[in-house]
């Protein structure tokens, strides 16, 4: 049975034998390393102390980064040196598709969390339901509404008269980031910002094309607008937002901003190195662009997720 | 490129920098063996500790905090690289793949743990203990109450699910992208299509337990008030993002255990799979029902009754594709020339120990009983019916049944049969009482106990040494293997072993499947 073998087959090419694993295994841990310390520091740490944490979390992420800088441009050079078979093609295809979806569940669990303390948390503590007996004993006088503008530790007088279940002093959040006026709305910053970013998968999605046809001119231009349109939305992004002690509305509305605004940096990153990638190597050719195709679906991926961001978040 | 025929290269470089998948399949098994036993440490201070009744040995602090290191690295670090290990080692033979699909991201998921491993365990000597909240980690006492090692948790977490990760990407490439042309789908052995399923669950649930812990870090450190009443949270959100995770978890543990018994059965029974087809859609249905039944681990925690009813009834419903299962490999048994060598006498252990475990969850996932069963030593005893005589007895069974063809050398089998013999009974002395004192009202997770369930303890703890000491013989008989052992060169190795691995030359050479076989379209799958 093995001793026949199809003629046609291509090698699949297996790398003999690679640093990178070990290289990117040290600079993660020691990123991770320092990291903890520094919020344990900042938490529970002396203040007078002075630790190594940051240097440890700063050189340990450097290397990290410059781990994967070179693993990418080893995987490049492979690809340019014609080792990658159409299979190992399809490898990486569907090494992409599934680590987007991986990230998409990821937002999943906060998107989760969200609609979790909505539809049913918020109720229970201002007395609805079975639940709703904690109530009367806890929270006497909280009333739910979503942005929620007083936490109900708020509504029985502040950290200091919460006798029990009192960890932590939950402040209110000052300012409300839905949709205020519907006459004002040209005002209103993040619709601009999801137009921003709607567009830009626009213009992404034309820069494709572009490489499709063999277009390089239009292909750098409009990959070009597109991180400049990124970079844009960022700036707006980190312009505003609330304190994410302020509550619950606060921990929800920063954590899914936060954590979409920085996979929009990952995006852009990606992006942008696409586009210097094709402007001063001449990289991608119609039928040889995957590394462009890639950032382009995790672009498209950023942007779905803000599109219900700004749906459950922002509108509703 | 030069000659594609290396072997292995010399010294610690050939494990530090390789892209082999057997290469990363050992280290993955040696890893996680060495994780095994470090747990099993813990698990002895534990027994030790519930010998007699009363403090024996060690502080309350420090029993919970053993209690909660046992669980994280039985389940994160021993059961769940091991099957990764086999993953490794058979899925590229399997399917009649050179390699792994992505080889040197396979050897990152691999190198990862042992550091992140050796920083989870640091965490005994820090200021304030290790974790000491249960391998379940509930806010907030993982939160509030946690000491400040629980940072170091948190982050451990995180790249123990990045490694999990990219090794299930990796696993699903291969699979999907490297089958030898001819091997559909429904051609593949059952251990490969186990892990198919159980790499998409990795892929759909690591996510959210990272969304879990992260959650915990900010609560510590940023002032978010997610597990936070005082804030407009909710402690019990983190029970259901955590089972979101977990539930789906303890199917990934136990589905590669099905795929490997699923070829072992047959191979000493000398008849083909019962069912085949049945099997590969009774994993499915599994893998789907772990997504909607995560609140069963919750249900005395205050849930609206709709809420009760709607995962009592779906918890239930998993006895169907998980029935279909035994029923088929008891069905490939019926009438075949059946002998007991090791790995048989273990898959048996696991199919009539895995069958009780079973049973116990059927009964706690009624939800008034369960009000009575919860957290009792009686939760103990089931999931250790189906995480060690399931998981652990199945992955014992593969050891000694691929451990020929691995290293071409024969194991011990009167060594492997008292082995099973000593497991089995150990085991079962240790966990079957454990459903007594738990119905009696025995709690988990407290260092002392009430007088009248001394008998039942001493029985237990007595249970785990001997089932602890059994692995010592395990380990020597592996190592007596592989240095001196008796030398096979037989391809099949077992007379009624089927699938492309047993058409190799024993040992497995560096490289196999350099160019993909032909699949004969009259074989179906073993």
């Amino acid at each position: 049975m093995t001793s026949q073998t199809s003629t046609e087959y291509e090698k699949y090419y297996v790398p003999e034998k690679s640093k990178l694993a070990v290289c990117a295994t040290i600079g993660l841990v020691l990123s991770i390393y320092g990291a903890a310390s520094i919020m344990n520091d900042m938490t529970f740490g002396d203040p007078n102390e002075t630790t190594s944490s940051w240097t440890i979390f700063i050189c340990g992420l450097f290397f990290f980064l410059a781990t994967l800088f070179s693993w990418f441009r080893i995987a490049i050079k492979e690809n340019i040196a014609g080792m990658n078979s159409a299979q190992l093609k399809r490898s990486y295809v569907l090494g992409m598709f599934w680590f987007i979806f991986s990230e998409v569940m990821f937002f999943f669990a906060f998107f989760g969390a969200l609609f979790y303390v909505r539809t049913l948390v918020g109720p229970w503590l201002a007395g609805e339901g079975d639940a709703g007996r904690m109530n009367g004993l806890l929270w006497e006088g909280f009333e739910f509404s979503w942005p929620m503008m007083q936490t109900p530790q708020e509504a029985v007088g502040g950290a200091a008269a919460q006798p029990i279940a009192n960890n932590g002093s939950f402040t209110s959040a000052e300012t409300s980031m839905a949709f205020a006026s519907a006459h004002a709305w040209y005002a209103w910053l993040p619709l601009w910002n999801t137009i921003i970013l709607l567009t830009s998968s626009f213009t992404c999605h034309i820069a494709h094309m572009g490489i499709l046809d063999g277009n390089r001119k239009k292909f750098n231009l409009w990959l070009g607008i597109t991180v400049a349109l990124g970079m844009i939305f960022l700036v707006v992004q980190a312009h505003f937002g609330l304190t994410m002690n302020a509550g619950i509305y606060g921990s929800t509305f920063f954590m899914l901003t936060g954590f979409h605004g920085f996979h929009v940096l990952m995006g852009m990153t990606m992006l942008l190195i696409q586009f210097l990638r094709s402007v001063r190597g001449g990289h991608f050719t119609a039928d040889d662009h995957f590394g462009f195709e890639a950032s382009s679906w995790y672009w498209h991926f950023v942007d779905v997720v803000w599109v219900f961001l700004f749906l459950f978040v922002y509108i509703l | 490129m030069g000659d594609h025929h290396h072997g292995p290269a010399k010294g610690l470089g050939r494990w530090l920098f390789t892209t082999n998948h057997k290469d990363i399949g050992t280290m993955y098994l040696w890893f996680s063996f060495a994780m095994f036993i470090l747990g099993g440490f813990f698990a002895m201070v534990i027994r030790a500790e519930l010998f007699q009744p009363g403090m024996q040995l060690v502080d309350p602090a420090f029993f919970n905090q053993m209690t909660t290191l046992h669980g994280l690295v039985m389940v994160f670090g021993a059961i769940m690289p091991s099957f990764v290990g086999l993953a490794n080692w058979l899925i590229p033979m399997m399917i009649g793949a050179p390699d792994m699909a992505l080889p040197r991201m396979n050897n990152w998921s691999f190198w990862i743990l042992p550091p992140t491993f050796l920083l989870l365990a640091s965490t005994l000597f820090m200021e304030g203990g290790a974790p000491a909240f249960g391998w379940t980690f509930y806010a907030p006492l993982s939160t509030t109450y946690a000491p400040p090692s629980v940072t170091f948790f948190i982050f451990s977490v995180h790249v123990l699910g990045l490694s999990s990760i990219m090794g299930s990407i990796n696993i699903i490439a291969t699979v999907m992208n490297m089958r030898a042309p001819g091997m559909t789908y429904m051609k593949m052995p059952l251990f490969v299509w186990t892990w198919l399923i159980t790499a998409f669950l990795l892929v759909a649930v690591m996510p959210v337990l990272a969304g879990a812990v992260t959650m915990m870090l900010m609560d510590i450190h940023f002032g978010t008030s997610f597990f936070s009443a005082a804030g407009g949270g909710d402690p019990v959100l983190f029970q259901h993002v955590f089972w979101f995770f977990g539930h789906p978890e303890v199917y990934i543990i136990i589905l590669p255990a099905f795929g490997v018994v699923s070829q072992i059965i047959p191979a000493f029974s000398r008849k083909p799979l019962f069912g085949y087809d049945s099997m590969v859609y009774a994993t499915a249905s599994i893998a789907f029902l772990s997504f909607i039944v995560w609140a069963h681990h919750m249900y005395t925690v205050g849930m609206p009754i709709a809420g009760e009813l709607f995962f009592m009834y779906a918890t239930m419903l998993i006895a169907v594709p998980t029935g279909v299962k035994v029923f088929n490999w008891v069905s490939t048994m019926w009438r075949g020339a059946l002998s007991f060598e090791t790995p048989m006498l273990f898959s048996l252990g696991f199919l009539v120990l895995f069958t009780l475990g079973g049973f116990t969850g059927l009964m706690l996932s009624i939800a008034p009983s369960d009000f009575q069963y919860h957290d009792s030593y009686f939760v103990v005893a089931h999931f250790h019916y189906v995480m060690v005589a399931g998981a652990v007895f199945s992955m014992t069974a593969a050891v000694y049944y691929w451990l020929p063809k691995w290293c071409g050398r024969m194991y011990n089998e009167s060594m492997g049969k008292t082995h099973f013999w000593i497991s089995f009974i150990g085991f079962n002395l240790t966990f079957f009482p454990q459903h007594f004192v738990g119905l009696a009202g025995m709690p988990r997770r407290i260092p002392d106990y009430a007088l009248q369930f001394t008998d039942f303890n001493m029985m237990s703890s007595v249970g785990a040494f001997i089932y602890g000491a059994s692995q010592i013989l395990f380990l020597y008989n592996v190592i007596a293997t592989i240095v001196a052992g008796k030398p096979v060169s037989d391809e099949k190795v077992w007379d009624g072993a089927e699938g492309l691995e047993w058409t190799l030359p024993t040992p497995a050479p560096y490289h196999t499947f350099e160019t993909p076989p032909k699949i004969d379209p009259a074989h179906a799958h073993s």
